[in-house]
Parts: C-alpha cells; structure tokens; sequence
C-alpha cells in the first residue's frame, strides 16, 4: 500500500470519528450551525480525498451523506431517522476503509441500499419516508457481504468531478493531486458552489464553512506525523541515556572534587528536559480513548430503550499513548455496564422520582503525577445483597468470611474473575469481559480502581493510572540486607519508627500495625513477606513505614532504611519470575546493580488476606466504629508505686503541667493560678511525691467554671483498649482494676477527686436543678465501669439514680411500679438491646412518655436515626458527658414546662 | 568422509567434579557474574537477576539444578550467557574449559539409571579419554520445575 493510500486511511478514521461525535451533539442540538458546518464540512473532505485517490464507492456513500446534510443546512429538520442512516453511512464507510486497510483496494460491492434511503430523505422535502428502510447499523463494522458485482451507475450526478474518476491513476498524478489538495483546500470550495443549484448553499455560509479550513491548516503544517515505532524507539534511548546518566552521577558521587561534575551537571539537566520532550511527543489526550463514547452511548440508548445523558469532562487530559491503549477498552466496558446494569429503566426511574433520563458521568484530571479517572452514574448502584449470593455461589468467598467484611470490601468482590451480578446476559454487556478484565488491564500499568456506591443514587468508579509507564519515580528501600524499589505512586508518606516516638508499632493478636493519627494502620514487614524475615521481633522499634495506598486500602510496609528517590526505568520481570506477585519487575539503579521494584497490589493482596483492613471513608468508620465499641481511650499514668493507673481519656480536660514552685499552699490545701483563677490540686494518691521543684504533670478535670488538678508523677501513654474491669475495688477513689496493655491497671474514679474538693460538688448541682425533690433516674448498661464511672456524674447532676445492669432488669424495675422521670439507656447490650428496651418501654403503660435518652459508643447518623424511630428523645455519644447532661437538662426543663 | 559426518563444537564447562558440555551455538558469552541480586519466593535453582552490560540477566545455578551440593564460599564462580525467547538467562557454573569438537554420532544416550534431575537436562554422553562429558540440553535447562511437574 503506498504513502499516499495510508495517510488518507489514518486521516479519514480520525475525521470519522469526529463525525461520529459530532453527530450525536448534532442530533440533541438540531439547531447549532456550527455543529452542522463541522460535520459538514468533514464529510465533504472525506468525499474529496476519495475522488482524488479513485475510491468510487466510498465517494458515492459520502456524497449522499453530504447531500442529505447540505439539506439540514437548508433549513430541513433534522429527524432523529435521518442521524441514524447518516451513522450507518458512516459504518459503512467505515467498513469500507478496514477492507481497504487490509487489501489495500476498495472491496467490490455496492452502497445501493444506502444511498436510496439517503437520496430518498434528501428529496423528500420532510424526511420522514424512508424510516422504515433504514438499514441497522453494525457496530461491529463486519466487512459488507460482496453484493453484485455491478459498478452501478449510482454517480452520474457526481459530473463535476469525473476527470479524477478511477481507473488507473499513477503515482505521480496521486501524489501531485493530493498535494494541491493540502496547499490549496480553498480549492475546494468551487466544488461546492458548482453543486450549488441542487443544494442551494448560501454564499454567506458557504464561505463561513470554507474560511475555518484554512485557519486548521495552518495549523496542520505545524505539525508532522511521526510513527509511533519511532517513538517508541526514541523513548527506549532516552531511557538508556536516563541510566547511563545516573550511573556516570553515582561515580561522581564518590570523587568529591571531580572536574566532571560541571559537565554532568549540565549533561543531567538536557538529559531532564530531552526525557521530558519525548515523554511529551507520547502525550495524547484522554479524549482520544472516549471519542467512541457517545456514539456508543447513544446506540445503546436505543437498544436500552433508555434516553441517557453522557457527560465528558477533561477530555484534554494528557498521558501516554501507552497507558492511553491500555485503558480505552476497559473505559468502553465500564461505560457499556453503567447503561445496561447501572442505570434503570425510564419507568422505574421516574417510579422513584429521579429524571427519566439517566446520567453517565466521565471524568479525567490530573493530581499528584498521576491521572484520575471517575466514571460514574445515577442508577440504582450495586446491589450489595445480590453480591454476596454471588460471592458464595461462586465460591469466592465463605459465609464466615464474608460476616467479616465490611460492604466496601464486599462490593469489591465485583472485581473478581466470572462475576458478573447480571441475571441475565444482555447483548450489551456480559459478553465474557467482566469487571476483572477491567481491573487486571488497570493493574497491568500500576493503576488501581475503587468504587463507591449507594443503594438507589448510583456508582463512582475510580481508576488511578500514572502518567506514563516507561520511566516512574520510585523510593529505594532495604529490607533484610536487600534494596528494593517502591513507586512513588502508591506511596502516601513515611513514618520513622523509633523506640521513643510517638509512632510505636503495637500488636493485636501477633498482627503488627502503627497507630496514625487515630487510625489504626495494618503493617507487614517487607523482609516477612518476602521470605527473609528471619521470624524478627514484630515490634522492634526501629526502621521506617512506607505508608501505602491501594485502591482504598490504607496498610504501612515496613523496612529496614529508606534511601532516595529515584527515576527508574521499569524493565519486564523475566518470564521465569513473573508468578511473583510481589514484584513488578526489575530496574538497574544508578550504581549498575539491578533491583527489583516492589508491586504494592501484590503487596495489598497479601496485606488483605493476613490483616484487617483499614479502609477509607465509610468502610473506615465502620470499622472504627465497631472498634471504640469495644475500645475506650484510656490515659495511662503513673502516680504512687510503679502500678500503672488509668482514667477514660473523655473525662479529662487538659494534660499541663506546672511549674511545682508556683504551687501555694493554704490550710492544708494545694492550689495554683490556673488560667487566672486559683486551681485547687489533689494529688492521686499520698505516696504520689510532692516534687519542690522542676515540673509536674497535672491532670485537669472540669465542671462549668470550677476546676480541679489531679497531680500524678507521670504520664505514660494514651492507649486505646478493651475495657474489663473488675469491679472489686478496695481501695477509695478506684473504680476498679483492668488489664491494660497486659498489666494490671487502676482505673480511677474521677468523682471520688471532685467531691473531696468541693464538698458542695453535688449539693451546688442539686440547687441548680432546683427541684425540691430530687428526680428519678434509671441507667441501664451492662458495663459495670460505665455505671460506676457515670452514676456519681448523674448524681452530681441533682439525680436520683437506680442503675440496672441489662435491659430486662431495667424493664422489670419499670413494671414494679418504681417511677422514673427519666430513662438513660446504653445501646450495644448483650439479649435486649436499647432499641429494643426503647421500643418495649414504649408499649408499656408506665413509662410510655417517659424521656429515654440513648447513651452509646456508636454515633453515626443510621444509628442516631434508628435510634428516634425507636423512641429515644435524643441521642448522645457515650463519652459526651456534657453532652449527657445538656440532654438531661433540656428534657427534665421540658417536663418542667409541661408540668 | 561417509555422508555428512555432523559436528558440533561443545563448550566445556565444570560443574562440581562432572565435565558438561553446551553446543556452542547456543552459548551467548561467559562472563563472570558480579552483584547478583537474589529474588525472593523464586524457585530454589534461581540465585538471582543481574546487569550484563544494560541487561538483566536471570541467573540459574547449575548446581542447584543438578541437586549438588552449595559452592563454598569463595570458590570460583563464572557464568555462560544464554539467550532463549528473548530473555537472557546466566547459567552459574565452577569454571570454563576449551571448546572441544565432537562428531554427534559418537554422542551416547545418558545412561539410563541416571539421577533424574541430571538425565531431565542430559543430551547425551561423550566418552573422551578418560573422563566422561555430559551434554546439556539448553532448553532442558530453562525449562521451569512446574513445566516439569505438567509435563
């Protein structure tokens, strides 16, 4: 095939499938004349390029197309029929172009059938007539069958031109006939004045349409086309000359004074900016991979029979033409699956009030060195019940594992291979390529993709990819004596442990992980997954954290040391190696050594399998949920003897501590100017040593204005823990004793303090109250702590309090006839739980308007909403303690004003 | 000569006391294998990937591969370049002798109570004077322990 014939096939496909775009604009906007002159005016350049390369059959397709469209720019409505048959014109010149691809020659057949139907809507003054002919499109673009060999007289109409009908044509003719096309498009335009009479094109628009050509090839002679073996060829050296310049960079290194280092210096910043410009030669727009989107959207639309808005965004993106193949066809999958599964039908649609037409969202931008990638829509989002069944079905998972799961990690079993939730396989989608497809295609180029979804208002997918594949920056690690790499990608920061910080790593059940900002972070350790972790202390308190992030799964890796950065050249893992899901290949550094380069997805999968995720968003605060459930923060301090003593981290107000020469002593007692009022200090114990100099810690607990200072001889930690306690306490001011962190633990009773300061504590709260007698108060919790913790914060509060250590027992304690004013009631309860005890209490006749506030470690709007439908009066976290007693103010105030 | 009496050069090489031999056409280079970086979870035979002049080289060690016991520590170490599917692989040996011709109709089959492990990469046997050459099958040679266990 020549030059010439290659060139005008590129070329024509590209133009084709903006016709197809614009098409589809053109149909939701009849009335734009400038959607219409584009389309126009790209047919009509196709119909030239083909006369001039003697391509009859695709000539006469595109004149007719072009006719009918000239008719559109008559004036004549544009009819949803009429876009159809122009599509299947174009499918056919489509079809037409991949035969003459392969052959090199226009297949032998006819357009006929076509063209008839086209004439026919171009005569007809309304073009409705020939709707019923209309042949259906191929999407598949399948070669047309070789009909009739007649070369029908089909082109009489076409005299103008006949001079560069077929036939043989030389080279040279070719060659000087394109030529004059390209210099001279302007050339053009009598073409289509001399057609005029039958098309009767306005001057004025007529130039309109002709002037813009010019302007774009202008453009176009800026530009050259290159082949991307070229490039490809072209990155390969940049690549080589990247690592040759690193090595000649680490020599240099070792020779402080080296007359090189100018030079290099310089060699290294062309190097950076020559590396830069191919990576840009490579660059394409992301639009380029969604260009098909909206024809195959609105195909779709029809086979659906539901109307779907696309909505594209960033379309400019650029990445790398590489990374570009990769994800078109998993973008066209997950386009296909939000039309088919994701959105519903119209009439269900407006069933639940939402817009009869449906939206596909798409979106592209860039952040931090890689590129985003959102498809979403507003269907009915996945169905997490169907997902499970499957899931067991299919054997991916087990009734007791999935118990573990949270949704998020539930929703992901999508992703696995042969699953595909749709009962029944539709032509559209469930064609074998399920979402596992999709996935390993984004993982192939280092990409992850998450999804988000809520019942009834849709899915989010999103797809993170790098920008480019050939070169990555990536962090250098040791682990057992060995450097590996980590893309940068994938990396979130990094921690360094040290015995001493405050970034310690903690074990629960043999499970190493870093307590970070409040989140627990899982952690595996890089010499253990690779097999050389010669079974080291799990918590040695040394090394660093790569904090990583995969697809929504947060976990730390640990190493020995971190080294640099680098830029390093990915090169394939040897096909001997390559079952190794850890890595991801290997890559020579500076320094001529060859390491391998860490797959943090390898590394996710196996962190998934052996910890508890941490995840992001809800599927984190469930989890964190389901662990303060069970947890409480406790501040662990020492204070007399070296027995370790905690209180609820929630009841402090402040850790300070005072310079112990400003404390003043009077009759007896300890104070100290505290934030311009005198504190009154106690001290946890009589052995607590009364330091007369330097510092001391001081625990500050308050209440309204009043404040008292706990002094302890030092804080330890702050930890987070199951509380049990035993409740036996014998000495005063303990509530009881706790394993905390394996050793025996006094937890104090902060009330014990108070009162012993001020000996009005409760009586002062009882005036404020101000009722003569004091109210009735039942607290239900199994928790023996929270009722001791609690009970004497309900009585300082000017309540008489009956606790109860289960829902039955409280409930029993109502029906004996026993008056309460007001109920407080913990949620998570073994046998009756507060939603229960709430909703009983509500039929009995006792306590039917009795306020029940609900106290629970579990705060979160379904909670707080499940908590109202079932008769509470307001809801508090369980630590809220003035919270708790706002509550309980505002609703005896209530009852007050009632009464 | 009677018909095409077919030659072959063989490059000799020691692997602990045993004489093998490679067709020539299929050795690559010899090198001698520099900062060798191991790779976790790999099968036991690859001690690891290095860089031979910008490529990387997936290093098998025959001794592992012939259930011998470890070089010591310090003892020489070469290795014969070998390129296969467009990878290059280094086959990890003691030391390299001359090449040697040999007409391929005096090659013997392996004995046949042959350690398995030796007659899974044995071509064939030469006897020369005085000692016997064990002709390695390349492809034998690459050929992974899961291929093997398939086949």
């Amino acid at each position: 095939m020549d030059d010439l014939l290659r060139e005008f096939l590129t070329e024509t496909n590209e133009s084709l499938d903006v016709v197809d775009v614009e098409l589809v604009k053109f149909e939701q906007d009849p009335n734009n004349a400038k959607i219409l002159d584009n389309v126009f005016r790209l047919v009509h350049t196709i119909k030239g390029t083909c006369g001039f390369l003697g391509l009859p059959r695709l000539e006469a397709l595109a004149h007719a197309g072009e006719t009918l469209m000239g008719r559109f720019r008559d004036g004549v409505p544009v009819t949803g029929e009429a876009v159809t048959v122009i599509l299947s014109s174009i499918d056919r010149i489509k079809a037409i172009l991949g035969e003459l691809d392969r052959t090199g020659e226009e297949p032998v057949g006819n357009d006929r059938d076509l063209i008839e139907v086209l004439e026919e809507m171009s005569l007809a003054s309304g073009v409705k007539a020939a709707a019923k002919n209309i042949p259906v499109p191929s999407s598949e673009a399948e070669p047309q069958p070789a009909v009739v060999p007649e070369t029908a007289g089909e082109l009489t109409y076409q005299v103008l031109e006949r001079e560069l009908r077929p036939g043989e044509v030389s080279l040279d003719e070719l060659e000087r006939a394109f030529r004059e096309t390209e210099i001279e498009p302007v050339e053009a335009a009598p073409v289509v004045e001399e057609k005029a009479p039958a098309i009767k094109v306005p001057m004025v628009r007529a130039s309109a349409a002709e002037a813009e050509p010019k302007a774009e090839v202008a453009a176009a002679n800026s530009t050259i086309r290159v082949s991307v073996d070229t490039l490809e060829h072209m990155m390969t050296m940049v690549s080589e000359l990247v690592l040759t310049r690193n090595q000649l960079l680490e020599i240099v290194r070792h020779h402080e004074d080296s007359e090189f280092k100018v030079p290099l210096q310089r060699l290294s910043n062309v190097t950076a900016e020559l590396q830069e410009g191919v990576m840009k030669t490579r660059m394409q727009p992301i639009g380029n991979a969604w260009q098909k989107l909206p024809r195959i959207v609105r195909d779709l639309s029809a086979e659906l029979q539901k109307p779907i808005d696309l909505e594209m965004s960033g379309a400019e993106t650029e990445l790398d033409r590489q990374v570009l193949d990769f994800i078109k066809d998993p973008l066209t999958h997950m386009v296909r699956n939000s039309a088919d599964h994701g959105l519903e039908s119209p009439v269900e649609r407006l069933a639940i009030g939402k817009p009869e037409r449906g939206l596909i969202k798409l979106s592209a931008y860039h952040e931090g060195g890689q590129i985003l990638i959102e498809i979403s829509d507003d269907g009915r989002g996945l169905n997490l019940g169907k997902i499970k069944r499957k899931a067991l079905e299919s054997g991916v998972t087990t009734e007791a594992e999935l118990e573990k799961l949270s949704d998020q990690q539930i929703y992901k079993f999508i992703f696995a291979p042969g699953f595909s939730t749709a009962a029944e396989v539709t032509s559209v989608s469930g064609r074998g390529v399920g979402m596992d497809v999709v996935r390993n295609n984004i993982e192939l180029i280092g990409g992850t993709i998450d999804l988000k979804t809520a019942s009834g208002e849709g899915t989010t997918f999103t797809i993170k990819i790098p920008l480019t594949l050939a070169i990555v920056p990536a962090l250098i690690v040791e682990a057992a004596g060995d450097r590996y790499a980590i893309p940068q990608l994938a990396v979130v920061e990094l921690v360094r442990v040290q015995a001493n910080s405050e970034h310690r790593i903690e074990l629960i059940k043999n499970t190493p992980v870093l307590r970070l900002r409040n989140k627990l972070l899982p952690l595996v350790h890089l010499s253990n997954l690779l097999g050389r972790g010669e079974t080291s202390d799990m918590t040695a308190q040394t090394g660093f954290i790569v904090v990583t992030q995969i697809g929504g799964l947060n976990f730390g890796i640990v190493v020995d040391g971190v080294f640099h950065t680098e830029e390093i050249v990915v090169k394939p893992m040897a096909s001997r190696l390559r079952h190794i899901t850890m890595f991801s290949g290997t890559t020579i550094l500076g320094d001529g050594s060859v390491i391998l380069i860490i797959d943090p997805n390898g590394v996710a999968s196996a962190v998934g399998s052996n910890v508890d995720l941490a995840r992001d968003d809800s599927a984190e605060r469930q989890a964190a949920a389901a662990v303060s459930s069970a947890m409480t923060s406790l501040l662990l301090f020492r204070a007399g003897g070296d027995a370790p003593k905690a209180v609820p981290l929630s009841l402090i107000t402040r850790l300070e501590e005072i310079d112990v020469s400003t404390i003043e002593r009077s009759s007896g007692r300890s104070m100290v100017q505290y934030r311009g009022r005198l504190m009154q200090l106690v001290s946890v114990s009589p052995e607590t040593e009364e330091r007369t100099e330097g510092m001391q810690p001081l625990l500050v607990f308050s209440e309204g204005e009043r404040s008292i200072g706990l002094l302890v001889d030092e804080i330890v930690d702050i930890v987070e823990d199951r509380m049990d306690i035993d409740v036996a306490a014998e000495a005063r001011g303990v509530v009881g004793s706790a394993i905390v962190k394996g050793k025996a633990t006094e937890v104090i009773d902060v009330s014990y303090y108070l009162t012993q300061v001020f000996e009005d504590w409760l009586h002062r709260k009882e005036l404020d109250v101000g009722a003569p007698t004091r109210k009735q108060l039942l607290f239900v919790d199994d928790s023996a702590f929270f009722r001791n913790m609690l009970t004497p914060v309900l009585k300082a509060a000017g309540f008489e309090v009956v606790s109860a250590e289960s829902a039955s027992n409280g409930l029993a304690l109502v029906k004996s006839g026993h008056r309460f004013d007001i109920i407080v009631s913990d949620i998570e309860m073994p046998e009756m739980d507060g939603f229960a005890f709430a909703e009983t209490l509500r039929q009995t006749d006792e306590a039917r308007d009795t306020p029940i506030i609900a106290l629970s470690s579990l705060v979160s709007p379904a909670a707080m909403e499940r908590g109202r439908a079932a008769g509470f009066h307001d809801y508090v976290a369980k630590f809220d303690r003035p919270g708790l007693l706002a509550a309980l103010k505002d609703k005896t105030n209530e009852m007050r004003n009632v009464a | 000569m009677s018909g095409q009496e077919l030659e072959v050069d063989f490059v000799t090489v020691m692997i602990g006391d045993q004489l093998f031999g490679l067709p020539i056409g299929r050795v690559h280079d010899v090198f001698v294998p520099e900062r060798l970086t191991r790779v976790p979870l790999a099968a036991p035979e690859v001690s690891g990937v290095l860089n031979l002049r910008g490529r990387i080289v997936t290093a098998l060690d025959m001794r592992t591969v012939l259930g011998l016991p470890p070089r010591e520590d310090g003892a020489p170490l070469m290795a014969v370049g070998i390129e296969a599917k467009g990878e290059a692989f280094g086959l990890l040996i003691d030391s390299v002798g001359e090449v040697t011709k040999l007409s391929m109709s005096e090659m013997e089959a392996a004995p046949a109570n042959l350690d398995t492990r030796w007659a899974r990469v044995a071509d064939g046997v030469y006897r020369l004077d005085g000692r016997l050459l064990v002709i390695l099958n390349v492809d034998q040679v690459l050929g992974t322990e899961q291929e093997l266990a398939a086949a």
